[in-house]
């Protein structure tokens, strides 16, 4: 039984500290749609993913009501598409705008899996999907793509790598009317999980049920709120506090994604952990670091402190699900954090600190905004730094940078909403050019080989 | 279904009978009332059945903030297992 101080403080949770799940996202395996053209795959694309998550976003409002927490994204999650149009990739566009009609027509805000995994090498079909990724970012509204370029298990498939970096700057190209917005729906990983919740990086794995629910926490604000009701404890204590905390939001998440996968009629999937922060003021992953004691993130203790934080909600997470998965950890996205922003836009924040940050949470470069002109070559090598990152740690990493076209350092990209803003920060001026140039793949680490 | 209302908002006279009174009309049974002051902010809880209530879930919630609405207060009503499901293990 709970008690009345219970109740009230899961009221204050939502109601003054931003408590909310993030995301319910339904996995669908597009695996039996493949017909004979392109035109036939798409149509059956469409129909199914209509038919799967027609009662998504009512069944999402009704439980938010229910249960007294806002659910605030409904999301579709599927099959990487470039394994669906293997047989015509020139044509994978059409399967891509299906898909954002069908987003579009559903109500839900992101769809997640115009995909490709490339991790050990990129075949021919592959090849020509991965061309149409830019071009097709422009023309759709809710779409997100991700690639995974490497893994602990193969290395680091440095083709694809190269590509990327120019994927990224054409797409900001194409999108330039928009803050080169394109960008903030593409993710490129290493270690790619299959049943990650969150955008722009979800995609139904292979290896997954046919239709799942998947469901992301939230919840920056409630922890920061438990740390200031003890403000001279040690970093064991505020472990404990944050774990605890951890804990009651996880606990939530779990009985949300069991409640909408009985009415949904899909498999439970799994309940990420992450804390995933907004722009708005309360709802962040920064704050919390600095209400550990540090004057502004990115100082130096910051990595210390996320790792600290990082490990304390899976504890408490862990034992509040019975099925974990997904990212879960902290999100350090620059643009989606009012903490973080701030202390880009004064300059206390460097690329080169997020960058070491990745190493201890769940993610990776998250939504920076980089000068226009940054070389492909660049926007690879920095994709390659962070692939090694979690090709030698067993980690997902990942690169979801802005190359903000016909911007510099000091300007803004403004994408509103959940997406944020953010300044445009410094890149390193040498040239990765000739390392990135040589191609091939990275071997994979002498501790992959397990067996 | 067991379920939990919580009035919160400045104290003022009749909040009780306002609530009860509402649920009485829709067949609602209150099985346990608890008040507390928490600062300046009065906070009813209550434990109530909704089976009996023909109303479904949705159009009783709308309801009930409504009706805090018109009092003044903010009024909510929420399953109880999210409220097990977050304090106990």
């Amino acid at each position: 039984m709970f008690s009345k101080f219970d109740v009230i403080e899961t009221i204050d949770m939502v109601e003054k500290e931003h408590l909310d799940i993030r995301t319910v996202t339904m996995g669908i395996s597009l695996l039996s749609c493949i017909r004979g053209s392109a035109k036939e795959t798409a149509q059956a694309v469409y129909d199914r993913v209509m038919k799967k998550a027609k009662h998504l976003v009512p069944t999402a409002e009704q439980l938010s009501l229910e249960y007294g927490i806002p659910i605030v994204n409904k999301r579709v999650s599927v099959t990487p598409v470039s394994l669906i149009t293997a047989a015509f990739p020139e044509d994978s566009a059409l399967v891509g705008h299906a898909l954002d009609r069908a987003a579009k027509e559903l109500g839900i805000d992101f769809l997640g899996g115009y995909s490709a995994l490339v991790h050990k090498g990129t075949a021919d079909y592959e090849e020509v999907f991965l061309k149409s990724i830019p071009e097709v970012l422009s023309s759709t509204e809710r779409l997100c793509s991700s690639v995974n370029v490497g893994s602990s298990r193969s290395g680091i498939n440095m083709d694809a790598v190269r590509t990327m970096g120019q994927i990224f700057r054409d797409t900001a190209y194409l999108t330039r009317e928009n803050d080169s917005l394109g960008c903030a729906k593409l993710v490129v990983f290493c270690n790619a999980v299959e049943d990650n919740p969150f955008m722009a990086g979800a995609f139904h794995g292979t290896g997954e049920a046919d239709t799942v629910i998947n469901v992301g926490i939230s919840g920056p604000g409630v922890v920061s709120h438990a740390l200031k009701f003890v403000p001279d404890a040690d970093l064991t204590d505020a472990a404990e506090t944050i774990k605890r905390t951890a804990f009651k939001i996880t606990r939530a998440g779990q009985l949300i994604a069991r409640e909408a996968s009985k009415r949904l009629n899909a498999r439970f999937g799994i309940v990420d952990l992450s804390l995933a922060p907004t722009p708005a003021r309360g709802d962040s992953v920064a704050r919390i670091l600095e209400e550990l004691g540090l004057e502004v993130v990115g100082c130096h203790g910051t990595t210390a402190a996320l790792a600290m934080l990082n490990d304390a909600v899976k504890k408490g997470g862990v034992m509040a699900s019975s099925r974990v998965g997904g990212l879960s950890g902290a999100f350090i996205p620059v643009s989606e954090d009012i903490g973080m922003i701030e202390s880009a836009e004064a300059g206390k924040i460097s690329l080169d600190k997020l960058e070491a940050m990745t190493c201890v949470c769940s993610v990776g470069l998250d939504m920076i905004a980089i000068p226009g002109d940054t070389p492909a070559s660049t926007i690879s090598a920095i994709i390659a730094d962070e692939a090694a990152i979690g090709m030698i740690n067993n980690k997902t990493t990942a690169v979801r940078i802005i190359p903000a076209y016909g911007k510099q350092v000091g300007e803004m990209v403004s994408f509103g909403g959940l997406l944020g803003r953010a300044p445009v920060m410094p890149v390193h001026t040498g040239s990765a050019e000739k390392f990135v140039s040589r191609g091939g793949l990275i071997p994979a680490p002498i501790h992959s080989f397990k067996n | 279904m067991r379920a939990v209302v919580t009035v919160t908002g400045n104290d003022r006279r009749g909040i009780i009978a306002k609530v009860s009174g509402f649920l009485y009309e829709r067949n609602i049974n209150i099985e346990d009332i608890s008040q507390t002051i928490l600062g300046e902010q009065f906070a009813m809880i209550m434990m109530v059945d909704t089976s009996e209530s023909k109303e479904n879930f949705v159009s009783l919630a709308t309801a009930l903030e409504e009706m805090g609405r018109e009092i003044g207060m903010s009024v909510r009503i929420q399953h109880e297992d999210i409220f097990n499901a977050m304090h106990n293990i």
